[in-house]
């Protein structure tokens, strides 16, 4: 079983590096983009074969580790 | 005084914390591989030191901060021991739950080496007892991700039971502008515990205790804590 882990910042939380990106689409011409910010994917690959089983326990390693969830938030997607 | 220090995989400031540990409490502290999950029987200090722990892979500090030795430093931090993270070693502790918020990447989004002004904000604790209340010192700084950040109740509780322990500043103690090298909240360069026990702060007090590397206004909290464990 396969599962993706897309860990966002909170809004209201300053990303300079999404900032940056933004000036530097904008630098590029690229027009029309209002805003930028960046987070993370993680790709996981999983011995369960439960969705259940799998959602609890990625949520489990979000808490865990994956995620500050003073700054981030988190959405598991199961493939 | 008993210390550890602690060694994590991409450590690289514990020969500056050893020395400058050394050199002013006259003993040579222990090293503590971060895959123990004991400190040495005694010790009154755990010093996490500066570095790039794992790289700084996921963020800076997380996965450090779930190392095996972490819940020894957790139960000697509730026993009262002193803890104290430097840089890396903050950056740890705030991901281990230790102290509250987190450190985000540097406003200016730059790595920032420089020398940088500290306010002591208070000196009634174990760290800094040694210095003059209002006192302003002069430390190196070298971080990328060093923009101490927390949600506004946290920042409120904080600041109400004067956990700030150092302020970024200039060379006068004016605040805010240049004088904040990352866009910490309320210019914010270090915390304590709610018992003032576990200190996190991003300079390196522990470079400046020789005036041959450009002064000694980091010997203050080490000369503080030397004399808190003798009086303990």
């Amino acid at each position: 079983m396969k599962a993706q882990v897309v860990v966002t910042l909170k809004s209201g939380i300053l990303d300079p590096q999404g900032k940056a990106i933004e000036g530097a689409l904008k630098s590029l011409g690229i027009d029309g983009i209002g805003s930028v910010r960046q987070g993370k994917i993680f790709e996981i690959e999983l011995a369960a074969n439960d969705r259940t089983a799998a959602e609890r326990l990625l949520r489990d390693a979000c808490e865990k580790l994956l995620v500050n969830q003073i700054v981030e938030n988190f959405q598991v997607e199961i493939l | 005084m008993k210390a550890a220090v602690i060694l994590f995989p991409g450590s690289n400031r514990e020969q500056d914390a050893i020395r400058a540990l050394e050199k002013i409490t006259g003993k040579i502290p222990s090293i503590v591989w971060h895959g123990e999950h004991a400190l040495p029987a005694g010790i009154d200090l755990a010093v996490l030191p500066g570095g790039f722990s794992y790289g700084d892979y996921l963020r800076c500090g997380a996965i450090a901060a779930r190392a095996p030795i972490m819940d020894a430093v957790r139960a000697h931090a509730q026993r009262g021991g002193l803890v104290l993270g430097i840089c890396n070693g903050f950056q740890i502790l705030v991901e281990a739950g230790l102290l509250p918020g987190v450190l985000m990447r540097n406003a200016n989004l730059r790595f920032i080496c420089r020398m940088q002004h500290l306010t002591v904000e208070r000196v009634e604790t174990p760290f800094t007892s040694q210095y003059a209340k209002g006192q302003i010192i002069k430390v190196a700084i070298a971080h990328g991700e060093g923009n101490y950040i927390a949600d506004l109740e946290t920042i409120a509780r904080v600041e109400g039971e004067g956990r700030v322990a150092f302020r970024y500043c200039d060379a006068r103690g004016g605040r805010g502008g240049d004088a904040n090298p990352n866009g910490s909240v309320n210019d914010i360069a270090g915390i304590y515990s709610q018992r003032f026990n576990v200190l996190g702060l991003m300079p390196h007090p522990e470079n400046l205790i020789d005036p041959l590397l450009g002064g000694t206004d980091g010997a203050g909290l080490f000369e503080s804590v030397a004399r808190f464990t003798k009086a303990a």
